[in-house]
């Protein structure tokens, strides 16, 4: 009696399914409990990983159903790689198709800020610009300048107060969300993501930039007498997150 | 004679090693005690940048590293993944490691990585597959590996030959050392119901550049019978320790690493455990 690593996997990623033939204990009887040592780390060590990568949503929905949840997500959608640190980029897609979880509209872009916190962490290091020659610059030749961001800044929009939201999660004392479109800035300065609050106009600006328009284009990209250039330029310098001025 | 079976595949120095986590990266450099060296698990430094790695690059100036992957899955029916071997190729080659360590077990399907070092049925079929598996890693990374021991809860009605003449004959074929986790040995022993120190006694003691000491928690199967879980989340038991005296007093003294990778204690817990494992291993003569 053989048993190949296909019958194993089927077998481990589904708790009711029999323990294949072929795996025994000591005295040779179906090693049923034995195997469920493994079934039992395989769903306990990858919902222990969602946990720690989705704290936020995890503190949303509470212990109990996360983990229900992530039960039912880490068979759905297995790690494709052995870095786990960066599982579950799924979670996003999956929490706007999971039923349960449909009375929190929001957590799916909570769940892509989480990833994109994660991502942020792990991008490659760049030295920042020298953004004393944006200051310099002719107007004109200001407009034509094209800005590289660092891999380590990431974009985020969203119809929800998804910044008012995370803050009010992670730290105490913070003042209860209001109903509201919130986009949001992820900078790096150095090892520690920084999370940051879009002006209006910012998120259209920066996604330009990030595209390869010209500075001149994408404040026209923004769409918005309201664009807060100085803010979101602001942001973008502190967060060391312009890498080249060309 | 350098290239004889008897140059290991190791320049490790044969004292003490913990398994790195980052909330000790203060500790480590202010209070090392015994630690004369450290283990990272790859898969934990193969991110674009970050502290992660800037944290590895400053310990790997004052520590010799030991690179232990966790998912490579040497044992898997199909083939390695091509993506997992470059980024291991690439860490291999910045850190360029005292050692690279690897497990007998798979943990990849379908491109499905399930995040546990699962079992193989010892046939000789396991055998071609893991030794050819073995040599491609040696190949793309360039250098010798140790292929470390499993923790195993349950048998294969299949195989037929014991662990320890699977390990000797895979060592054998694709040149690679040998990791003994004398922790596993006895997991899978009392699991097993089958003697550790047997165990001990046919190993191929001559081919192990590395040897590990972790904790275990503790059940029943439904017999009733004891089923010890590695989960590398407690002390190492006193019969571990008598085992690991006994055996580098045959071996003579290797490089010794304390795991404890979850439920990780404060600092001085983990370098106690790093005292006693010096202890037996200094007065061990060469």
């Amino acid at each position: 009696m053989t048993v190949n690593q296909s019958q194993f996997t089927r077998a481990l990623l589904n708790p009711e399914a029999a323990v294949p033939d072929g795996l025994i204990n000591p005295g040779g009887t179906p090693a049923t409990k034995r195997f469920n040592v493994y079934r039992n780390n395989v769903a306990v060590s990858l919902s222990n990983a969602l946990a720690e990568a989705f704290p936020v949503v995890q503190k949303l929905v509470g212990t109990e159903f996360f983990t229900a949840m992530a039960g039912v997500f880490l068979r759905q959608h297995p790690p494709e790689s052995p870095l786990i640190a960066l599982y579950g980029q799924a979670m996003e897609g999956f929490l706007r198709g999971f039923g349960p979880a449909q009375s929190i509209p929001y957590l799916p872009d909570i769940a892509r800020l989480e990833l994109a916190l994660r991502q942020s962490y792990h991008a490659a290091d760049t030295a920042p610009a020298d953004v004393t020659v944006l200051q310099n610059m002719a107007p004109d030749a200001l407009m034509q300048a094209r800005l590289t961001l660092a891999p380590a800044v990431q974009l985020i929009g969203s119809d929800w107060p998804i910044h008012s939201i995370y803050i009010a999660n992670t730290q105490a004392n913070a003042p209860k969300p209001q109903m509201q479109a919130q986009d949001v800035l992820i900078t790096r300065p150095e090892f520690d993501p920084l999370l940051h609050l879009l002006p209006a106009g910012g998120h259209g600006f920066i996604s330009a930039l990030a595209s390869g328009a010209p500075f001149g284009a994408a404040i026209e990209a923004t769409q918005t007498d309201d664009f807060d250039l100085t803010t979101t330029l602001g942001l973008l310098i502190s967060g060391n997150a312009i890498t080249s001025i060309d | 004679m350098l290239d004889t079976q008897t140059a290991l595949p190791t320049s490790l120095p044969n004292g003490v090693g913990v398994g790195y986590k980052p909330q000790h990266f203060n500790d480590i450099l202010n209070t090392p005690g015994p630690v004369d060296w450290l283990e990272i698990h790859a898969e934990n430094y193969m991110g674009d940048g970050g502290r992660p790695l800037a944290q590895l690059r400053h310990l790997a100036e004052r520590f010799p590293i030991s690179v232990h992957g966790v998912g490579l899955s040497i044992g898997a029916e199909g083939p390695l993944d091509p993506d997992h071997l470059a980024r291991l190729k690439h860490l291999v080659g910045w850190l360029n490691p005292a050692s690279f360590s690897e497990h007998l077990a798979w943990s990849t399907h379908d491109s499905a990585f399930l995040n546990d070092l699962l079992p193989l049925p010892y046939t000789q079929d396991t055998l071609t597959r893991v030794a050819d598996h073995i040599s491609q890693v040696q190949d793309v990374v360039g250098r010798q590996m140790l292929l470390e021991n499993p923790s195993t809860y349950l048998e294969f009605a299949e195989s037929d030959m014991s662990e320890t003449d699977f390990l000797r004959e895979v060592a054998r074929r694709s040149g690679c050392g040998l990791l003994l986790d004398i922790n596993n040995v006895f997991v899978s022993a009392t699991n097993q119901q089958t003697d550790a120190r047997s165990y001990l006694a046919d190993y191929p003691l001559e081919a192990v550049g590395e040897i590990h000491l972790g904790g275990h928690d503790e059940d029943t199967d439904e017999a009733g019978a004891p089923l010890l879980i590695d989960s590398h989340g407690a002390a190492v038991v006193d019969p571990v320790w008598t085992l690991y005296a006994e055996t580098i007093a045959r071996s003579g003294p290797r490089p010794t690493l304390i795991e404890w990778d979850t439920d990780v204690p404060e600092w001085p817990v983990l370098a106690a455990e790093a005292t006693r494992a010096a202890a037996l291993l200094a007065p061990v003569p060469a």
